[in-house]
Parts: structure tokens; sequence; C-alpha cells
């Protein structure tokens, strides 16, 4: 019963239409951002190597390099300020968290495409 | 009466703003209430209004208890009444698992209900609740103390307070020392709460941060007596 009410009240924090995107996606996180009074679409994209959380609360990480370096971000799915979240590559991948890939560096950090028909 | 209610401790979570800030936030399942009885200073020599929230079931509930909410039709009753004693108001409920006073006249009625709106609006809140039980806690859980150290001749007492005492002044150990003993599973105020969400279709609640006691607590939601 508990859980329904949470459920309740998660739902309106919760977006119409949740982004589709798994982990070893490579995504393009198009995340609005407030310069003085204008706003501003700031696109980072990277690869999915983890998602956490459920409802509104569900997070995920998006890792890439930057001049050499790795780089993560963690996005909320849920919040407003994430316009848009476009899937550009699907990978395979074997596990849900694809840590393992801090210590790659280079080649090996390529994962294999997923092709869906 | 500030504005009160009695509700039930729900669960956390975030929910958004419209400009895109995550609030954390209790969920409160807060009323509907009954008022069960309104205290007069005339009569009782305090002004208050008596609250059950959560019907329980008559067979649970003490004789005096389904006494207080049910009209009665007795012999006894119609006695009283024909002998010209004013009867008690009843406020022809259920009996209420949970029962608190709120102090403060309201001008409300026996047998009146209080729902969520009388928050609509946002403001602030006090939520009073018992707080998690933690059993008998070292001063290292209970007060914060910082233990003694991991190494350097620390023999068995990492946990431990230090000393409880001076030396031959005063030669004895000061009353009201911070040591080990019970903590949680007390009454526990959280003042200044901000009112995030009414949602009066489901009696819900949300406050902003964290109410005190376990998911399914009882807490009672007040108006917040903070100056502003």
């Amino acid at each position: 019963m508990n859980t329904d009410i949470m459920d309740l009240v998660e739902k309106t924090s919760i977006k119409a239409e949740p982004p589709q995107f798994e982990v070893g996606d490579t995504v393009d996180v198009h995340n609005k951002i407030l310069e003085g009074n204008k706003e501003r679409i700031q696109v980072f994209s990277g690869v999915v190597i983890a998602k956490s959380g459920r409802g509104s609360r569900e997070m995920f990480t998006v890792r890439r390099i930057v001049a050499g370096e790795g780089v993560e971000r963690k996005f909320p799915v849920h919040s407003p300020r994430i316009a848009k979240i476009d899937v550009k590559r699907s990978s395979v991948v074997r596990r849900a968290k694809l840590y393992f890939l801090r210590e790659r560096v280079g080649k090996a950090v390529r994962l294999k495409e997923r092709r869906t028909s | 009466m500030s504005r009160g209610i009695l509700g039930r401790k729900v669960g956390m979570t975030q929910v958004y703003r419209e400009d895109g800030t995550a609030v954390p936030v209790t969920v409160i399942e807060a009323g509907p209430c009954s008022v069960l009885a309104v205290r007069e200073a005339d009569r009782d020599g305090y002004e208050a209004v008596q609250l059950g929230f959560l019907d329980k079931p008559r067979r649970l509930a003490s004789r005096a208890q389904r006494g207080q909410v049910a009209k009665i039709e007795s012999k006894r009753s119609k006695s009283r009444a024909a002998a010209g004693v004013a009867s008690v108001a009843k406020p022809d409920c259920e009996p209420k698992r949970f029962v608190r006073e709120f102090r403060g006249a309201a001008g409300l009625e026996v047998g009146a209900e209080v729902k969520v709106d009388i928050f609509t609006g946002g403001g602030r809140v006090d939520v009073t609740g018992t707080s998690k039980g933690r059993g008998f806690s070292g001063v290292i859980k209970r007060h914060g103390f910082a233990g003694q150290r991991a190494t350097h001749g620390v023999k068995k007492v990492h946990r431990h307070t230090g000393g409880t005492g001076c030396s031959a002044s005063p030669s004895r150990t000061v009353a009201g020392l911070k040591m080990a003993g019970q903590y949680g599973n007390t009454k526990t105020t959280v003042r200044n709460l901000e009112v995030v969400r009414v949602d009066s279709e489901n009696n819900l609640l949300l406050v902003r941060g964290a109410v005190p006691g376990p998911i399914g607590g009882y807490v009672c939601v007040r108006e917040t007596n903070m100056l502003r």
C-alpha cells in the first residue's frame, strides 16, 4: 500500500515519455543550462556506463574522453533540465555497470556495436 | 488552534520543481481526521481540539473508546437526559487508532472533519513523531563523540568515552554527563519544514526534508511555531 502511494507521488515527477536508452549506448544528452536569464542547450555525448535508482530518482552516468582525459557526468533521467537524450549507437554489453571502461585507454575502450533489425 | 493534522509517514523520494531543481521530500498520508472532542477553557481549563486518525476495528477498541465516538441510546443516557443532564457531544464515527490533541481554540465542532487542505498554499510546518529506536547505544552513535585512537597503545577502548571526572576536586562525576544509554524511540519534533505540495485528492502532504520515525509511523503535523 505504501509503495502504491509512493508510485502515485513519483508519477508526477516522471516524464510522460521516459527516454529509451540502455547501458552501453552512445548518447547525446541535451542539457538545458541557464546563462544569466537566457536558456541554452549544452550537449554532452558519451557512453552510458551505468544507470542507478528507480522511479523519479533514476540517474545515469555518461563517460567520454575529453583531451585524453576521461570525464564522467551523472544526470537525472526525469529532470526537466534534460531536454532530450539521443541514442547514436548501441553496443553489445554483458553487464549492467561498465566501470571496467575506466581502466581502459585507446582502442580498448571500443564496444562492439549492437544491431537491431 | 494553529492548524494541525495527524498522519502517517509513507516514505521519502524526490520531486522536481518547474525550474528543474530536485527537492527531497517526505510523503505523509495526512488525514482525514475526525474531531473527537473539543476542550473548552470553562470546562476543561484549557482550549484544544482532539483529533483521531485511521479507523480502529471496534473489537480492538476499548469500551471507553467505543463510548467516546458512538451515539449510545442506552437506558442510562435516556434517564440522564430525562433528569436534565446535558449529554456530551459525540462525533458519531469509528474508534480511531491515533488520537492527539492540538492546543488552542479552532472553532471546530465535535464530529467535524479535518483534511489536508488546511495546508493548501504552502507555508511551513512542524512535524512530531517517535524517532526510530536504536536501543542501548554507545557515546559515538548517541552523542557523536570521536572515540579514541585506533593505535598508539589504546587498549580495547576505541569506542569508549574518555575520562568522566576530574581528580581530587570535585572527586566525583558531575551529573548529566553524556554517556551510553537508550537512544531513539523518543518524541521528536522537526521544525520549520517547507510544505512542497498538498494533494487533497489522495490526502497526501509533501514536506521538504526528513521526518522522525520509521515508514508507517504516526506523526502530528502542525503549523510551525518558529518566528519568521
